[in-house]
């Protein structure tokens, strides 16, 4: 690991009106690993991956990104460097069509003014045909509602959106929850295979035995702070549920 | 076939379709013919736009996930504007100008209260709904300002056109506004954004969308195609009443709902509130020639939105047992 890291996280804090959440988190993730997050409710996870991808800003420290220092204004901004989020409530829209959930926010135009446009609705049902392909899910249709589909093929498709968008880091916030074992395990084979495809994975997750399925480095979270950070085959499930 | 079906029955208009389709039969059979003449549909035709309009801005404001109850009293108060300003003797472009940015000024006052304060639209909306009632009648002076003759272009708005003056030229404008928005709606990503916005608001925030400037633009357009009903209707009768619009409100929600528009968001059509609307004009005017007593008319509203959203649902739920598998 010599590598410069893609994120490195200094010293970040984040107060929510008298609560300390995050009291000086310092972290790197490098290229092409898988990183398990796990940590108890409240441990400050959910805050940490909140300002990785822009929804919520730092109240003190800072993030680098590739070795430059970023400050994301919004979720936009940190989909744009290549930060993409997955969360576990679903970041689909189930009464909308697979293509268009794809696209949403960044939709291809075929012709526009000031950001609003026609869609190219030809390019994405090819398009989200391809992606979804890609990540080896088999649908039907990319016309097929998302809230038709199983929990799992929903985050397949979440992921396909990722991948499609050649995103660098994805992050992805307790994926397997609510989710049947084979469903789990479909989603776990999608982690897995994102080392292959030269994505740094985070996975979130209350589940150990998930992120030990699938992850090489092993990040515990307890009370704001980093309590444990080491590869997969240094520690094993009892050392990390010990910190926790 | 089973996906042919499945597709069909899923559409949210379907319900509103099926009871336009028997309300016209049983009419035109109760009326001995005379509901679907010339005349009466001339009548119809003639009327629709104004109701219409108003159904097309709230279906779309639904859709995103937000209400407005003040479409009624800016249904009064965009043409009362326009005709003070008429009266004090200003030339009609910049007096119907003033009048639409009232409406769309209002529409941006609701959506900004709505976002800002993250309160229920049904809240901001019935306030806006008394503001702008009681601005109208002050403005008013009490007594409705008299048009002046030759200042309105009648032949761009209300003359009647087309083969044996069937319509008039208000429908024109409707069918043009209609097409317009079914396309914003569903050809472009700003209606990608109006329906994940109301479809599930946290997945639309977290794609990145101005969730926010989406709604403002919503109850803006909403509110301008009320106001632009109104003018419509205050250029057919030739005066503007403080108290047009009366109700409408609530006209236009049953004209979404019925037309299978979600109170929840993200689900309907526009296609669907103009049906939802023609079935109110189809009821309103096929109870007259039936010749039943015409205060039974809103017991016939009520009752068809309760059964149309109750049929849509059916429908809906029909549509989830059919099985069709959604892999390969």
């Amino acid at each position: 690991m010599t590598a410069q890291p893609i994120i490195q996280v200094k010293d970040l804090h984040k107060w929510y009106s008298g609560v300390h959440a995050l009291k000086g988190v310092t972290l790197d993730f490098h290229p092409n690993e898988t990183v398990g997050l796990v940590g108890d409710n409240g441990a400050g996870k959910s805050t940490l991956i909140n300002i990785l991808s822009g929804i919520q800003a730092p109240s003190g420290g800072g993030i680098t990104f590739e070795g430059r220092p970023v400050s994301f204004k919004g979720p936009r901004d940190a989909m744009e460097a290549g930060i993409e989020t997955i969360y576990q409530y679903n970041s689909m829209v189930p009464t909308m069509s697979i293509a268009r959930n794809m696209f949403i926010g960044r939709e291809p135009l075929r012709w526009g003014i000031g950001g609003i446009g026609v869609l190219d609705t030809k390019k994405m049902a090819e398009e989200s045909v391809r992606a979804i392909a890609d990540v080896d899910l088999h649908l039907r249709s990319p016309d097929a509602l998302v809230g038709e589909l199983s929990g799992g093929q929903r985050q397949g498709v979440a992921i396909a959106r990722a991948m499609h968008f050649k995103s660098k880091v994805m992050i992805l916030d307790e994926p397997t929850n609510h989710l049947a074992v084979k469903e789990t395990q479909k989603v776990l084979g999608f982690v897995q295979s994102l080392k292959g495809l030269g994505i740094t994975g985070i996975f979130i997750s209350h589940n150990i035995h998930h992120v030990f399925e699938c992850c090489d480095r092993m990040v515990a979270m307890a009370r704001g702070e980093v309590v444990l950070d080491k590869r997969v085959e240094d520690t094993n499930m009892d050392e990390i549920l010990d910190v926790l | 076939m089973k996906r042919f079906l499945k597709t069909y029955l899923e559409k949210p208009e379907l319900a509103g379709v099926a009871f336009l389709v028997l309300l016209t039969i049983a009419f035109q059979i109760r009326s001995g013919g005379v509901f679907l003449n010339a005349a009466n549909l001339q009548g119809i035709l003639g009327l629709l736009p104004e109701v219409a309009l108003v159904a097309i801005g709230v279906t779309l404001l639904m859709i995103c996930g937000e209400f407005d109850l003040s479409v009624g009293s800016v249904f009064a108060l965009t043409p009362m504007s326009m005709a003070v300003l008429l009266e004090a003797g200003w030339p009609f472009v910049p007096a119907i100008a003033v009048g639409l940015c009232v409406a769309m000024a209002i529409g941006f006052v609701n959506g900004v209260l709505t976002v800002k304060f993250a309160i229920p639209s049904f809240i901001t909306t019935l306030g806006m709904l008394f503001v702008a009632r009681s601005i109208t009648v002050v403005i008013s002076g009490g007594f409705p300002p008299l048009l002046p003759t030759g200042a309105i272009p009648k032949w761009l708005f209300v003359t009647y056109v087309g083969p044996g003056d069937m319509f008039r030229v208000s429908f024109l404008w409707f069918v043009a506004i209609a097409i317009g928005v079914s396309l914003l709606l569903s050809r472009t990503n700003f209606g990608n954004w109006v329906r994940a916005t109301g479809g599930f608001l946290p997945a639309a925030e977290s794609m990145g969308i101005p969730t926010k400037r989406v709604k403002i633009a919503c109850f803006m357009l909403c509110s301008l195609l009320a106001g632009f009903a109104g003018t419509l209707q205050v250029m057919r009768l030739g005066a503007p009443l403080p108290s047009i619009g009366e109700g409408l409100e609530l006209q236009a929600v049953a004209a979404a709902v019925i037309g299978g528009t979600a109170l929840t968001g993200g689900i309907g059509t526009i296609l669907g509130g103009i049906i939802g609307a023609t079935l109110i004009r189809v009821i309103d005017n096929g109870l007259v020639l039936s010749q039943v007593d015409a205060n039974w008319f809103k017991m016939a509203l009520g009752a068809l939105t309760v059964f149309a959203v109750i049929l849509n649902a059916w429908l809906r739920k029909k549509a989830k047992s059919i099985k069709v598998e959604t892999g390969k």
